[in-house]
């Protein structure tokens, strides 16, 4: 925990989902040119290559917004703050470090486990890890925006605001039970 | 509305940035430097997948999709995307490939939503990957436990809310 979490990863330029969705990908482009022709396959590729484009403004300031909080919001502090909280509140603030912080697993995980070694209850810890997968702007932004447009992506979060808070009660109620019994 | 999310986002970008300046120009210039490669990291990601996932919806066969996927397909259909979710193995290019492809070849948004947060929630692969190696597991398990209706009680609240 004394070791500062490094700020950037070195990262491979080649990945696995990427190389599988790739292949998967130019097979269902030649099959749809092969059976149904060249003009359908270009009514498929101008559609989704101009979502794609209508959604790169906001990917690049989904990046420089996450890399600034980065910067700016020290982990050290948040922890403290998650792990000092306690009841609803230590829900409540869980959930809402959850939606701000940035970042991938590599961060994330680690955060969170500085929130349990700063006294942070499992409550806090599932109520930020589920608010980070769920409700989380900048995967929203990076990832979801691009694949499934913003009505999709606000109706979605919308309906997943609820969830964080819940997974932490219920993880409260859990937990008691099980430290109950021995 | 999509104007004014970008005008909202660069808004924020804005106002980091020069919260960033203040406090001194190395933190600004590695700000912007850590989101641009960030940004050129995940472009050609993003692109296969965005583009990827209409030809795939396209080849998928529609009157499979519709019976178990469909708007009509109800808990069942809730029920298979939750395990596909779970069962979804790679990182989330393939994830949202398969879900943007599965909601464009006529599954129902409840389904499609079930889906993602299942695979983001408790993704068997990405729990064993990533998460047992970095916290805890009995905090990981108690956390995939308590998520199993989490995406049930989700594609509930977008079938009574009938959104998007």
């Amino acid at each position: 925990m004394t070791e500062p979490a490094p700020q950037r990863h070195r990262r491979r330029a080649f990945d696995w989902s990427t190389a599988a969705i790739a292949a998967l990908a130019f097979s269902a482009g030649a099959t749809v040119y092969w059976r149904d022709g060249p003009a359908r396959f270009l009514t498929i590729f101008e559609s989704d290559l101009l979502l794609f484009g209508d959604m790169l403004p906001k990917v690049l300031a989904g990046c420089l917004i996450g890399a600034f909080v980065t910067l700016l919001l020290p982990r050290e502090l948040v922890a403290r703050w998650v792990g000092h909280e306690s009841g609803f509140t230590g829900l409540l603030i869980a959930a809402l470090f959850g939606f701000i912080l940035p970042g991938g697993p590599i961060t994330i995980y680690p955060v969170a486990g500085a929130f349990l070694a700063m006294g942070a209850d499992a409550g806090a810890i599932v109520a930020f890890i589920t608010s980070w997968t769920l409700v989380g702007y900048t995967r929203a932004l990076v990832w979801e925006l691009p694949f499934f447009g913003s009505h999709f992506v606000i109706w979605r979060i919308v309906e997943a605001l609820p969830l964080p808070i819940l997974a932490g009660v219920l993880a409260r109620i859990a937990a008691r039970a099980v430290f109950a019994r021995r | 509305m999509t104007l004014a999310i970008n005008l909202m986002l660069w808004l924020l970008v804005g106002a980091l940035g020069l919260i960033a300046g203040y406090r001194g120009r190395v933190l600004l210039k590695n700000g912007l430097r850590d989101g641009a490669m960030e940004f050129i990291h995940l472009l050609p990601r993003i692109a296969i997948g965005v583009v990827g996932s209409g030809f795939i919806a396209e080849v998928l066969p529609r009157a499979l999709i519709a019976p178990w996927l469909g708007p009509k397909s109800g808990l069942t259909g809730v029920l298979i995307a939750t395990l596909g979710g779970a069962l979804t193995p790679g990182g989330p290019v393939v994830g949202f490939s398969i879900g943007a492809a599965a909601l464009k070849s006529g599954a129902g948004a409840p389904q499609v939503i079930a889906y993602s947060t299942a695979w983001a929630l408790y993704a068997v692969h990405r729990l064993v990957m990533w998460e047992v190696p970095l916290m805890p597991p009995r905090v990981v398990w108690l956390r995939a436990a308590v998520s199993v209706p989490l995406p049930f009680i989700a594609a509930a609240l977008a079938m009574l809310l009938a959104k998007p």
